[in-house]
């Protein structure tokens, strides 16, 4: 089948996907309208929410190749830590793009320690992913305690500011130049339109597309090029072999060993990349915590996406949208409550209409304790704000995890030669 | 066999602190520092009256939370939710423990009960989240770190802070019938006289009493076997009768309320209120002890000791301008050295075992022969 082909063919899962995307995005305009506020769907929400989405997502394909050869990947975090620390000293040393590329050998680093305790020596996985994660921690602290000494402006926690890496906006869908010469902005156009539902759809697209940073566009393409990495060559096809059955692809000549190693250190590398998205994207600096669960989110991302690619970037999204909505102040999350319990207490009553009486009483009465909290609390105060992208990714996952299929193999310990 | 077993849990965890060491002093070496210098430094503080003391206080709440960590290893359970737990715990013991006032052991019992109450109703959340839901316990109680750390921040400067105009942000005072009082006069009976200011938790007998009640329930009870038969052979001890979803909530629930306790030690023996800036990290080192002591009370007793000695004597360091964080260092590779380690030398005895097996048959079809 082409490529053409494939987009062509409507199969229902990815319409039902599209379809519930765009009810969400519905119900956020009405609770909007009721609310008064108009920052849930704007453009500078969809920017942020999208900015944010970044390293979770490479953090969730880091897991994705370590987990589908068989590898868990609880180090993710620390991984990350190590790519926002390298990062910001290559920054620092020699220039931004020279950042990103050691934020992306330090994850790598991590990824090897892990490779080496769980392939090699046969290690617990969520055993070495929990030391490594209280490593890479301390070992940073480390060494910013020796490199960021107060006369470079930085200290034990944190890196003197360093030089990001610049946006660009998108030539035709969002204005942007091309050799100097002004594209029309056809999505920022329509925002300004002011229609229902259209203009707040093209206001996501144009902060999508406006803006846009240079490492943002290459995250995005690792999601097709994992894709047709893992799905459609024979080394892919190799490397998953070793997730479903380890023993089968041994007896098939794949060297099992070794996939794995490519795997979890390419998952270290990415992750290292989401590190170093954080601070030469988003913060401009090293600080000592900046990942603040990101790692451990886009494992999230990894099992509500049923580890796909595509999966994966959706997940990304919607905990990006939840990370962004702490930043976006307490009238976007009380409006948020609105609509997530319209939405909730809307498909309860489509639950009803296909008479599954429990879910759907269960469904309204969340939507309606949410519709109460709305109605009662006049301000989310700051500190709980924190909570709400943890608090999202956990109800997320409450809701999904059940349909869901790792790949068979996962966690398993393999040693060569070795009996199941 | 006996004998190989006790050589992997003894030596496992002594070659790894070795290795961590000697990989923290090439760091130093690596930033012109002398290690030996530094490590005599270290050990020369950390062995006075006063550190060891410390060292032992320090080590209580790692101790407790290694308990809790350790109980969820034996089945495969991982409670990474230790972290917020005990905060949130701590919060509630600290604000319900000044309410009132009652007779001295009656009080501290009461706190001591609302921790647990609070540690285990946190641990049930993630529970309920695998049992019912399918959420993977590692996720959920990481995520639940960061609700609690969220929560108990919200519910600090709204709800429970005290009105009054002292200089630190706290809590109410807890009545002096609340307190765990200090063990240095029972020090004084064996002529060990401490300076002021190092006053050794009287939470210690605690602590000792739950490391022997844990022994107890993990290795001489019924929970105990159906606990770790869960953890050797998941399928085999559900054919068996052990109800999967049962032990998982019972086992969060213990590992919880042992979670709650964690803070105590701290709160009832230093504190007695709950400052803003309550101790942290006693759950992420508490996971790194727990790994270090094999799940074992004995071997997590010393793992705590060790990190509450690190924690204590590299105090100095700063002084004699060497970065204390070569400790965090010590800690992260030592947790990671004794998991390959341990894995390494059970293989090699596995391996003797295995070969001396072999040789005994060998020999016995021999002597078949020779009678033959």
């Amino acid at each position: 089948m082409t490529l053409l082909q494939r987009l062509g063919t409507f199969d229902r899962r990815r319409v039902r996907i599209v379809t519930v995307a765009l009810a969400a995005i519905l119900v956020m305009t009405i609770a909007e309208v009721i609310t008064g506020t108009s920052d849930l769907t704007s453009r500078s929400t969809a920017s942020a929410a999208f900015r944010l989405a970044i390293p979770i997502l490479l953090a969730g394909l880091g897991g994705l190749y370590s987990e589908r050869s068989g590898v868990v990947n609880i180090g993710l975090e620390g991984m990350m830590i190590a790519g926002t620390w390298f990062a910001a000293w290559g920054a620092w040393m020699y220039g931004p793009w020279q950042g990103a590329l050691l934020g992306i050998v330090g994850g790598g680093l991590f990824g090897l320690l892990h490779a080496l305790a769980t392939v090699t020596f046969n290690v617990d996985h969520i055993v070495s992913g929990v030391a490594i994660n209280i490593l890479g921690l301390g070992a940073m602290r480390f060494l910013s305690s020796i490199v960021y000494t107060p006369e470079t402006g930085g200290s034990v926690i944190q890196s003197p500011p360093v030089q990001g890496i610049a946006n660009i906006d998108l030539p035709f869908l969002a204005g942007g130049t091309i050799f100097g010469w002004d594209t029309p902005d056809l999505f920022g156009w329509l925002e300004n339109q002011g229609w229902f539902f259209i203009s707040d759809i093209a206001g996501i697209i144009r902060g999508f597309a406006g803006g846009i940073n240079w490492l943002t566009l290459i995250g995005l393409a690792i999601v097709p090029l994992t894709a047709w990495l893992l799905w459609r060559t024979s080394w892919g096809l190799r490397l998953r072999s070793c997730g479903e059955d380890p023993w089968a692809a041994e007896s098939l000549g794949v060297p099992v060993l070794r996939m794995k190693y490519y795997a979890v250190i390419i998952s270290g590398m990415l992750a290292g990349f989401g590190g170093a998205f954080l601070v030469l994207v988003q913060a401009g600096i090293y600080r000592e915590g900046m990942t603040g669960g990101r790692g451990f989110i886009g494992l999230g991302a990894l099992i509500f996406g049923n580890w796909m690619p595509t999966g994966v970037l959706g997940g990304a999204l919607v905990f990006g949208f939840g990370d962004s909505l702490r930043y976006r102040g307490p009238e976007v999350v009380r409006s948020f409550i609105l609509a997530v319990a319209i939405g909730l207490i809307a498909f309860g009553i489509f639950a009803l209409t296909r008479s599954k009486i429990r879910t759907a009483v269960i469904q309204t009465v969340i939507g309606a304790a949410f519709l109460l909290f709305y109605l009662q609390v006049e301000e989310v105060s700051n500190q709980l704000l924190a909570a709400v992208p943890y608090l999202i990714t956990l109800l997320v996952l409450a809701a999904a995890s059940q349909r869901l299929r790792m790949p068979a193999a996962d966690g398993a310990r393999y040693a060569k030669g070795e009996a199941r | 066999m006996k004998s190989g077993k006790l050589l992997t849990s003894v030596v496992a965890p002594l070659i790894a602190i070795i290795i961590a060491f000697g990989l923290a002093a090439l760091a130093l070496l690596l930033v012109d520092i002398n290690p030996i210098t530094a490590y005599k430094e270290m050990f020369v503080f950390g062995t006075s009256t006063e550190s060891l003391i410390i060292t032992v206080n320090n080590a209580l709440p790692l101790f407790v939370s290694a308990l809790a960590v350790g109980i969820g290893f034996k089945m495969g359970l991982f409670n990474i939710g230790i972290e917020g737990t005990y905060l949130i715990a701590a919060l509630f013991a600290a604000y319900i423990g000044a309410q009132f006032s009652i007779t001295p052991v009656l009080h501290v019992t009461a706190i001591l009960l609302v921790a647990v109450a609070v540690g285990a109703f946190w641990a049930w959340i993630p529970a309920m989240l695998k049992v019912k839901r399918g959420v993977h316990e590692v996720i959920a109680t990481i995520m639940l770190n960061y609700i609690a750390f969220a929560l108990s921040a919200y519910l600090f400067l709204n709800v429970f802070k005290a009105e009054s105009s002292s200089l630190t942000i706290a809590t109410d005072l807890i009545p002096e019938t609340g307190w765990i009082p200090s063990l240095n006069p029972v020090l004084g009976w064996f002529g060990i006289e401490a300076r002021a200011g190092a006053n050794l938790y009287g939470f210690l007998i605690i602590a000792i009493f739950l490391g022997i009640g844990y022994h107890y329930l993990v290795n001489k009870s019924r929970y105990g076997y159906d606990l770790r038969s869960s953890g050797v052979n998941a399928a085999a001890a559900h054919a068996s009768g052990v109800d999967p979803k049962r032990m998982i909530v019972r086992t969060m629930l213990i590992s919880g309320g042992l979670a709650g306790l964690v803070g105590i030690a701290p709160l009832l023996g230093f504190y007695h209120q709950y400052p803003q800036d309550f101790p942290r990290n006693f759950g992420f080192n508490g996971i790194a002890v727990a790994l270090l002591g094999r799940n074992h009370p004995v071997g997590m007793a010393f793992g705590a000791l060790l990190f509450g000695f690190m924690q204590r004597s590299s105090l100095i360091l700063d002084l004699k301008d060497v970065p204390k964080e070569i400790v965090t260092i010590i800690q992260g590779i030592v947790v990671l050295a004794v998991v390959i380690v341990y894995e390494v030398i059970s293989r090699y005895v596995q391996r003797r075992v295995v070969a001396a097996a072999a040789r005994a048959t060998e020999a016995e079809h021999a002597t078949v022969e020779v009678a033959a």
